[in-house]
């Protein structure tokens, strides 16, 4: 049996799936593959038998810059008291509560 | 396909210096897990929960691949066009499933290389119910009907398992398991209906080799469940292994009376007082002696996959050298 390291591993890339025409491009998993080319036909067969999806984006995993989880609260948490941007904070006469 | 082999791996002890830090840390994690939220892959988690947590999606994995070898067996001998275009996409499925859930595991930290060699030298365990053989076409339709009916038993409540890429790979491949169970189903009934006597014993004999081996994919009886209760805890596993199996039972029964073939059991019996079928005892001797190593097929699916990765390591290979010589054209352009 081979020895196996992660140099001889194929790069890891994150694969987006747009389901149809109007929708946006939804993460949908990862995979392990060569190069571009490779990891779309791979994408292809792993996340679209059943067709799921009409275009698909790839992108290699270590290429992806996220927020620091743990700054989640410092992040995000300003905007919880922020309820007037939201429209439901405003109470309008009935006649025009639809608008 | 499942694998009942979360329950089976060796206890590990918790480790339980800790600074207050880690404490402080492990007590807003369980505050997440009994407010019913899911963990992210960058959350921070015990580690025991991640060790738990890989030995379980690999495994799982595991079974998914090692799964594709007993009913690939049949893939040039399907009986007509149909059928082997629907065992191809089954086969190719689970193939899909084992993907989705070796890159959920690789969210841990664990590498894929890592999580192959442990299936590959044997350290890692892989559903005891894939070293059992598929000795006649009907195996196939009663691998899909029980097998995966046993599956899908187990693996709808993995669904909402805490944490998050694994509940979301399971979502996917729950979708997509409804069909390998109904082929199944429907390949059997097609013999039972139309076939030839022979063609209906070859059912019943299926269905009897495959009866026990599927009740006990459940994994052994609450009461010897190494990590049930802990992965109760965690929100990893939702229903116990006895639960799901009796659910299992009740389901299975009425299903074989519309197929017209009888369960290998005696002592199968409606219990009004509780609702439920009761059963007979399970061997878990045999249970343990598959899981140990030795099942009817599991030095030959072991080597099959070894000698798979293997033969492949050129095409591996060879598809890196080219990424890598692409790119440098590339960069000189």
């Amino acid at each position: 049996m081979n020895t196996t390291t992660t140099q001889n591993e194929w790069p890891l890339w994150e694969v987006f799936v747009r389901s149809k025409a109007g929708l946006d491009h939804k993460h949908c998993g990862s995979l392990h593959a060569p190069d571009a080319q490779g990891a779309i036909q791979l994408a292809r067969d792993v996340y679209t038998r059943r067709q799921e999806g009409t275009s698909i984006w790839v992108v290699r995993s270590d290429q992806i810059v996220a927020s620091d989880p743990g700054d989640k609260d410092m992040y995000f948490d300003p905007m919880e008291d922020k309820v007037y941007r939201h429209p439901t904070f405003y109470q309008l006469p009935k006649s025009v509560d639809h608008m | 396909m499942y694998t009942q082999a979360m329950d089976v791996g060796p206890k590990e002890e918790r480790k339980t210096v800790r600074t207050v830090e880690e404490a402080e840390l492990e007590r807003r994690f369980d505050e997440k897990i009994d407010a019913g939220d899911f963990i992210e892959a960058k959350d921070w988690m015990p580690e025991h929960y991640r060790k738990t947590l890989v030995r379980q999606i690999s495994q799982h994995a595991h079974s998914e691949i090692v799964g594709m070898l007993p009913e690939g067996n049949w893939i040039t001998r399907a009986p007509t066009l149909k059928r082997k275009a629907i065992l191809l996409a089954k086969v190719q499925d689970e193939g899909g499933h084992g993907l989705y859930l070796y890159a959920a595991a690789e969210t841990l930290g664990t590498s894929r290389d890592q999580l192959l060699d442990a299936l590959h030298s044997g350290k890692a365990k892989y559903s005891s119910i894939f070293n059992y053989p598929t000795l006649t076409w009907a195996d196939i339709g009663t691998i899909g009907w029980l097998v995966d009916g046993a599956a899908i038993m187990n693996q709808v409540p993995l669904c909402r398992c805490s944490y998050a890429p694994y509940a979301r790979a399971m979502i996917r491949i729950c979708r997509e398991e409804s069909f390998h169970q109904r082929q199944g189903f429907d390949s059997l009934l097609v013999m039972m209906q139309h076939g030839t006597p022979e063609q209906k014993a070859m059912v019943q004999d299926a269905v009897n080799r495959w009866w026990w081996p599927s009740l006990m994919m459940f994994g052994p009886p609450d009461t010897e469940s190494t990590h049930s209760a802990q992965s109760m805890r965690w929100g990893i596993k939702r229903i116990s292994n006895d639960d799901l199996r009796q659910k299992f039972v009740d389901a299975t029964v009425e299903q074989a009376k519309v197929l017209g073939v009888s369960l290998p059991d005696p002592l199968l019996k409606w219990n009004e007082e509780r609702q439920h079928y009761d059963f007979g005892p399970i061997d878990w001797s045999e249970f343990w002696r598959v899981v140990g190593g030795d099942g009817p097929c599991n030095r030959e699916r072991l080597a099959a996959r070894v000698k798979a990765w293997d033969d492949g390591a050129w095409v591996r290979e060879a598809a890196l050298a080219h990424a890598r010589k692409q790119a440098t054209k590339e960069q000189a352009a």
